[in-house]
């Protein structure tokens, strides 16, 4: 089993404009803990960081300041080959995370055979046949030769859940793995990393849009804005109970057929008005300072 | 049926009897029989599983579909701003050119795959508004380009980013941006807003009310959310296997839906603040207890702790 | 670390329930005939008549130069007095001292082969290794590797060629020195379009994926990356081959060519040294020079047939093209029963 720490996590990226480079924050001091059997949902503005803290997580970017740290039960820490084992991640978009080139079949039959979860040719076979059925793509024979152009969006999503899952990871990073579903398989999905990761203890960080399910399916929800914290806490506690303006407003932003119409009549909400400098922590119970280096906002949920 | 403006129906796109076959092995039929008529000013929803044949059935509406789809039977009809009717499969692909995007565009599902990966968004704006307004000076160029990423909330300085230096949601507006560039008569939105969260898909949809009020175009909106097509669609088609099985409007739909699908689909969102909704498909495990919540309401023990 | 194991027995259940032979028989249910399972297949063109045409003569050319030298004479050998035109025993006369053109030209159009190729997969790989490797690197490398490329770009090839060779001894100048010194400076506008093409290809998440699901580098370049260049890397060899012939026959004719063999250049320049034009012997240079222009031709019509293949929109065509021609008839039959000028669909289908 394995947990995952993130402290103070901060990453630049610098963009041109003319000839002049800004830089850009898109982490500002983020902290999060990853811990076996819980998922963590990870909500926010579009543009906020969620996908650039996966990347750090997977390895994929390096941050510009604060650590990573990846232990095993007993404490050791995990290094670079294993890391790969044990850390895996669903793209957000799955019309640009297939290879054109490949069959399906070679998309999930690859981390198997590298992580060496399979004897035998057939044996990886009939795994990525099953793979696919949980992801209820049947009849999986028929979906195994195909090649990612020959899918719908919501099609390739789902071999891009079953890839991830393929090699038995023990840290699941899934950016928005349901956006493009339809509900039922949506939540059967959903139903499924849950039943993984009580089973099997995953620690999965679920990032997502939707505000119903993140309630539904995690253990703690984040939520993020402009690359800050800005509210914490148990799920039914920060859908339910919310504290910070962003997450009052994204609760009331929830799409709700009795009140049809909304769109048009409300107003937009000036957003650059509302201030991301404090975090509402409901482990705590109080505000904390956001976007400060600290090892507190961790430090006071572990406390 | 209403129409947000309540003024006579004027019909823009006509399908009729629309079937697309996609001849591989074993031949799918994507869309079957399909019959729609799309009106001035109209939004029109578009929802139904995952597979069923939604962007199959936007494709063909824009000729964009390619072998081994076929079109085996149908007609598509688009009536113009001036009065002609146009019969979109019989267009010259000259014609066709000028006809796409110009009168009718589309926000494609997947953003990265529909955006050129080597060019900024700055020169993909432009070179989309030169190839249908080629006189167009650079200035005006820059403005409209500038105007248009604003409407969708994405800061003008990123014009000069590249597709994978934005984030998913980013991507996804400029696409939408690209496909307001020309003030279409028709606007073929697929899930466009899966990776924005709900105050800026707000913003946004706001975005494209307000125009569809000052424009009059007509939206068809394809997504999976079905509480939202509710809230801003006049007419919601449901989609099941390749087939509209329902198209009624919103409020009819959300009162009574006459289909089964169409009510098990309705039923089946979890509830924000309400407890979970029942499951209609659940996939593999039908029978799968409620996830047990054992820290509900506590903070997550920490790995020292659990040491 | 099980995730999937305690499910495993489960799920085989359940999938025998849904479908028996999905889980019974996996490799005895293999994949429908007819249906690619990796793309490799994708990567063969389809068959045009210009396709057909340069294949015709690329391969025609190749074969004569491969097993003509078997068929012939020595070239070298002194047949009779000189400058005789085509006859039974000379089909194409021989040389202003006697030497049979024929046997002359099958061993020089094997000699040019040799150096096509050679030049070709030199200037391929080199491009390669600076175009791909250095963008899917990056950074430090990628910069180096692009700075490099483009001094080589704007190094003037043909002076910069003639001067080497000129430089070099007579002697040692063998056909591997010119094939070096035309590979280098020939691979690096491949090069840079390789550099663009990976770019584009390394910031898709795909790559990532890949990268995160523990693939090595050189199996990410190998298998995920380059599959998606094949088409650009093939066109560019092609070409690659016929610069080279040119270039090697625009040294030879000027009298800079390999010493230690005959190609289709060395014989344009003992046809130029001897006259032929000015005595009118048709025989001695116009056949080298047919064969470097058909040659030429046949592979760039080859070439444009890749082309083809390098457009992802042609690629779904390729893949189905017996498909699409089905669907292309039933579709015009269908235009034609709708009474509408439906030819058009067809068209587009086809297309
Ligand atoms: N390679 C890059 N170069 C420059 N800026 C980048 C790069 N990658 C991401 N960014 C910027 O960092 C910010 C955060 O992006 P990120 O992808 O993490 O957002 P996100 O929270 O995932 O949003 P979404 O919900 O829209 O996917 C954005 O402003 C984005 O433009
Ligand atoms: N090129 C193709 N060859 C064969 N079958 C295809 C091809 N493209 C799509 N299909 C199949 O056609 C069906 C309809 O696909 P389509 O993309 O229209 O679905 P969709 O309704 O848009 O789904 P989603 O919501 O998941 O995007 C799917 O079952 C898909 O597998
Ligand atoms: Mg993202
Ligand atoms: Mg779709």
């Amino acid at each position: 089993m394995t947990s995952v720490r993130v402290t103070d996590l901060v990453k630049d990226y610098s963009i041109r404009t003319g000839l002049k480079r800004t830089r850009l924050r898109a982490v500002d001091h983020v902290n999060l803990e990853l811990v076996p059997g819980r998922t963590v949902a990870l909500v926010g503005e579009s543009g906020s960081g969620k996908s650039t803290i996966a990347k750090i997580l997977t390895h994929m970017e390096t941050p510009t300041s604060g650590s990573v740290d990846v232990r095993l039960d007993d404490g050791t820490a995990v290094h670079k080959a294993r890391y790969r084992r044990e850390v895996q991640m669903v793209f957000q978009d799955p019309f640009a995370s297939l290879n054109p080139f490949h069959s399906i079949e070679h998309h999930i039959a690859r981390p198997l055979r590298i992580h060496k979860r399979t004897a035998n040719a057939a044996e990886t076979r009939q795994r990525v046949l099953e793979m696919l059925e949980r992801v209820n793509l049947t009849p999986a024979s028929n979906f195994a030769p195909r090649r990612p152009h020959e899918l719908s969006g919501g099609q390739r999503q789902r071999v891009a859940i079953a890839r991830a899952l393929a090699p038995g990871a023990q840290v699941l990073i899934a950016d928005e793995p349901v956006s493009m579903l339809d509900v039922s398989i949506r939540l059967g999905v959903l139903n499924l990393l849950g039943r993984l990761q009580r089973e099997d203890s995953l620690a999965v960080l679920y990032i997502t849009h939707d505000l119903a399910t993140a309630r539904h399916f995690s253990d703690e929800i984040t939520v993020l804005y402009r690359g800050r914290v800005v509210e914490r806490g148990p799920s039914d506690a920060v859908i339910l109970d919310p504290h910070h303006e962003y997450t009052k407003l994204l609760a009331l932003a929830a799409p709700d057929p009795e009140r049809p119409g909304r769109v048009t009549s409300a107003d937009p909400v000036d957003r650059a008005a509302i201030d991301n400098s404090r975090c509402y922590d409901h482990f705590a119970g109080e505000w904390v300072e956001a976007g400060v280096p600290s090892g507190d906002a961790v430090g006071t949920a572990g406390r | 049926m209403t129409t947000a403006t309540g003024a006579a129906l004027r019909p823009v796109l006509t399908v009729e009897d629309l079937t697309v076959v996609y001849e591989s092995e074993e031949p799918v039929t994507a869309v079957k029989n399909a019959d729609l008529t799309l009106h001035r000013g109209e939004i029109l929803g578009l929802a139904g599983e995952s597979g069923c044949g939604k962007t199959t059935l936007a494709y063909a509406v824009n000729r964009l579909h390619r072998p081994p789809a076929r079109i085996a039977s149908g007609r598509i009809t688009f009536h113009d701003k001036s009065g002609e009717d146009i019969d979109i499969l019989a267009l010259e692909d000259k014609e066709l050119r000028a006809f796409r995007w110009n009168k009718l565009s589309m926000v494609f599902q997947g953003a990265m795959n529909a955006l050129n990966p080597v060019t900024t968004v700055r020169a993909q704006l432009r070179d989309t508004l030169l190839a249908h307004r080629p006189g167009m000076s650079r200035k005006d160029v820059r403005e409209r380009s500038e105007d248009v990423l604003r409407r969708v909330g994405v800061d003008t300085r990123r014009l000069t980013s590249y597709p994978h230096e934005l984030s998913g949601g980013m991507r996804q507006r400029v696409m939408i941006a690209m496909a307001m560039l020309l003030e279409p008569q028709i606007m073929i939105m697929d899930e466009p807003t899966t990776a924005l969260d709900v105050v800026v898909q707000r913003d946004i949809l706001r975005e494209i009310v307000r125009l569809r009020d000052e424009l009059d175009f007509a939206v068809v909106f394809i997504t999976h959310d079905l509480p939202l097509l509710l809230e801003i669609s006049d007419r919601i088609a449901v989609m099941l296997a390749g087939e509209i099985v329902e198209l009624e409007s919103a409020q009819r739909l959300y009162r009574g839906a006459a289909h089964p699908y169409t009510r098990r689909l309705l039923g089946s969102f979890p509830s924000l603040s309400g407890s979970r909704g029942a499951f209609i498909r659940t996939g593999v495990d039908e029978t799968a207890p409620p996830l047990p919540r054992p820290y509900a309401g506590q903070r997550p023990p920490t790995t020292e702790e659990r040491a | 670390m099980t995730n999937l194991e305690p499910q495993t027995a489960a799920a085989a259940q359940a999938a025998q329930a849904v479908d028996p032979h999905v889980d019974a028989a996996p490799s005895e249910n293999p994949v429908p005939e007819g249906r690619p399972r990796a793309g490799w297949r994708s990567l063969v063109p389809t068959m045009t008549p210009w396709l057909a045409i340069g294949l015709i003569l690329v391969v025609g050319i190749s074969l004569f130069g491969l097993i003509g030298p078997y068929f012939v004479g020595d070239p070298r050998q002194i047949r009779d007095i000189g400058l005789t035109g085509p006859s039974g025993e000379f089909p194409l006369g021989t040389t202003q001292i006697g030497q049979d053109v024929l046997a002359q030209l099958a061993y020089a159009t094997r000699g040019s082969l040799q150096i096509g190729i050679i030049v070709g997969l030199l200037a391929t790989a080199l491009s390669a290794v600076f175009g791909i490797y250095g963008a899917y690197k990056g950074k430090f490398l990628d910069e180096s590797f692009s700075l490099l490329t483009n001094v080589f770009l704007v190094i003037p090839g043909l002076p910069l060629v003639i001067v080497i060779s000129g430089f070099v001894p007579r002697e040692s100048r063998g056909l591997w020195t010119i094939a070096v010194v035309l590979a280098i400076t020939s691979w690096a506008g491949a090069a840079r379009v390789l550099r663009a093409q990976t770019l584009s290809v390394r910031n898709r998440d795909f790559v990532a994926a890949s990268q995160v699901s523990g693939e090595r580098s050189w199996r990410v370049i190998v298998v995920e990356i380059l599959p998606n260049l094949l088409p650009l890397l093939a066109a560019q060899f092609v070409f690659a081959v016929i610069a080279a012939i040119l270039g090697e026959a625009g040294l030879a004719f000027i009298g800079l060519g390999a010493s230690n063999s005959s190609t289709l250049g060395t014989m344009l320049f003992y046809a130029q040294n001897g006259f032929a034009l000015a005595l009118g012997a048709w025989w001695w240079f116009v056949p080298p020079g047919l064969i470097i222009a058909l040659f030429g031709m046949g592979l760039s019509l080859v070439n444009f047939s890749i082309d083809e293949l390098i457009n992802p929109k042609l690629k779904n065509l390729r893949q189905h093209r017996k498909r699409a021609r089905r669907a292309a008839r039933l579709e015009r039959e269908l235009a034609r029963s709708t009474r509408r000028a439906g030819g058009d669909t067809a068209k587009e289908s086809v297309r």
